[in-house]
């Protein structure tokens, strides 16, 4: 089974590459840099998506006390930190040859670096602590608060941001974009899930073997 | 509870003296920082306001718990009969006084030494004050339960409760900024609102996860 997903992951990311750097069209104004979008924003996607599941699975965790729920979560929270970091380095790597600069304090990407120490912080967290009940506690509390922060992070930093200057240019909308694209788009999409699918599978598998060995 | 409240108070005397201490401190420190040059010093005078209220605030959070702790009470913390959720509330209280109690004294320090005329804007700044320090105390008043019992306690307490303040700085600072300026509050609304909901969405969390937070 586990096989399966990753052979069927594997294929969908060769294919998301396939579309994203052949078959997909060189866009006019950036050129190959957009290419990039084809990687930036499903990892974005699920960045999202691991948080989300975080929230539920601590949720379950503190209602069930199941320690699936949270291996979930833990593993979870790590493959979401990790896409949030990928977004952050494509951002930048897309950012300096469009805007001419790795870094500006746009709203989105302050967002998401918000998004990328708030749960690192998590991460932290359950590093430092010892006993594992309390531990996986703790962190549920903490995955709850972070859940319910990403809606106040995202405003505040858009009215931060976007009341003195105009909201980001390079906002390509569905309808100016070519079906080819849009599929190459919906291809990596498919594939970046499955990927984080295969990862937190495995990595919670991991954790519970390791819950199993120490006990 | 009320009486949880009292015994917090009676403690904050030698946390409130070495808080208004730090605070004083603080303020010489931007200064010296950032130069006698006035005209700078204004610009970035909401957000040295603030930056005064965070530290105070994450050294007076941290030390919530620090009694019981230290004395060996905490088991009686958790065998306290009733709902774990008062704790909370009793705890919160007595933080959020002591909070604005030390933000009262730095804001005075701010006025004499910036020479601000604080008298006129009193009132607006007041409701954004209040406004953002129930959303640091909120959080930090979980989150000081769950580090008391960590090893390097003092070091992971701010780095869990920064990030997630993150929007309350943004707002507090950006309402300030333009109660100084001498708008009306009408203007910072949506500003408002957002500390309002995060005070609304932090306490809430705060009430329904302690429970969890202080179990054996």
């Amino acid at each position: 089974m586990r096989r399966l997903l990753g052979g069927v992951t594997l294929a969908g990311l060769v294919a998301g590459l396939v579309m994203g750097f052949g078959i997909a069209p060189r866009e006019a104004t950036q050129g190959n840099v957009q290419r990039i979008m084809y990687l930036h924003v499903p990892s974005v996607w699920v960045a999202y998506l691991a948080f989300g599941v975080v929230l539920v699975a601590s949720v379950v965790y503190l209602i069930r006390r199941s320690d699936a729920a949270d291996q979930l979560a833990h593993a979870s929270a790590e493959v979401g930190v990790l896409f949030t970091g990928l977004t952050i380095a494509t951002g930048s790597i897309w950012g300096k040859p469009t805007w001419g600069t790795w870094w500006t304090w746009d709203a989105r990407l302050t967002s998401v670096s918000i998004l990328f120490v708030m749960y690192l912080g998590y991460l932290l967290l359950r590093g430092m602590i010892e006993d594992r009940e309390r531990g996986a506690r703790f962190a549920a509390v903490l995955g709850i608060v972070a859940a319910f922060n990403v809606p106040l992070v995202h405003f505040s930093v858009y009215w931060w941001r976007t009341l003195h200057q105009p909201p980001s240019l390079m906002k390509p909308g569905p309808g100016t974009m070519p079906a080819i694209i849009i599929a190459a788009l919906l291809v990596n999409f498919a594939a970046f899930t499955l990927l984080y699918a295969y990862f937190v599978t495995r990595r919670a598998r991991v954790l519970g073997l390791e819950a199993e060995a120490e006990a | 509870m009320v009486w949880k409240d009292l015994l917090v108070e009676r403690r904050s005397k030698e946390t409130l003296n070495a808080l208004f201490f730090f605070s004083l401190l603080l303020l010489f420190v931007f200064q010296f920082a950032l130069g006698p040059d006035r005209e700078r010093l204004a610009g970035t005078l909401p957000g040295l306001l603030w930056l005064g209220f965070i530290l105070s605030g994450l050294l007076g959070l941290g030390r919530t718990f620090v009694v019981e702790r230290e004395n060996d009470c905490w088991e009686g913390l958790l065998l306290a009969p009733g709902d774990k959720a008062a704790i909370y509330v009793g705890k919160l209280a007595g933080n959020l006084l002591l909070m604005l109690v030390v933000e009262t004294i730095l804001l005075a320090l701010f006025g004499f030494f910036f020479n601000l005329d604080l008298a006129s804007v009193l009132p607006a700044l007041a409701v954004v004050i209040v406004l953002g320090t129930v959303a640091l105390a909120a959080v930090g008043t979980l989150f000081a339960a769950m580090t008391a019992q960590v090893r390097a306690r003092e070091l992971l307490f701010p780095v869990l409760l920064l990030p997630v303040e993150a929007p309350v700085l943004l707002a507090t600072v950006k309402a300030t900024e333009a109660v100084l300026l001498g708008e009306t509050l009408g203007s910072v609304a949506h500003w408002l609102k957002l500390l309002a909901a995060a005070d609304v969405v932090y306490v809430a969390v705060g009430v329904l996860t302690f429970d969890f937070v202080l179990e054996a």
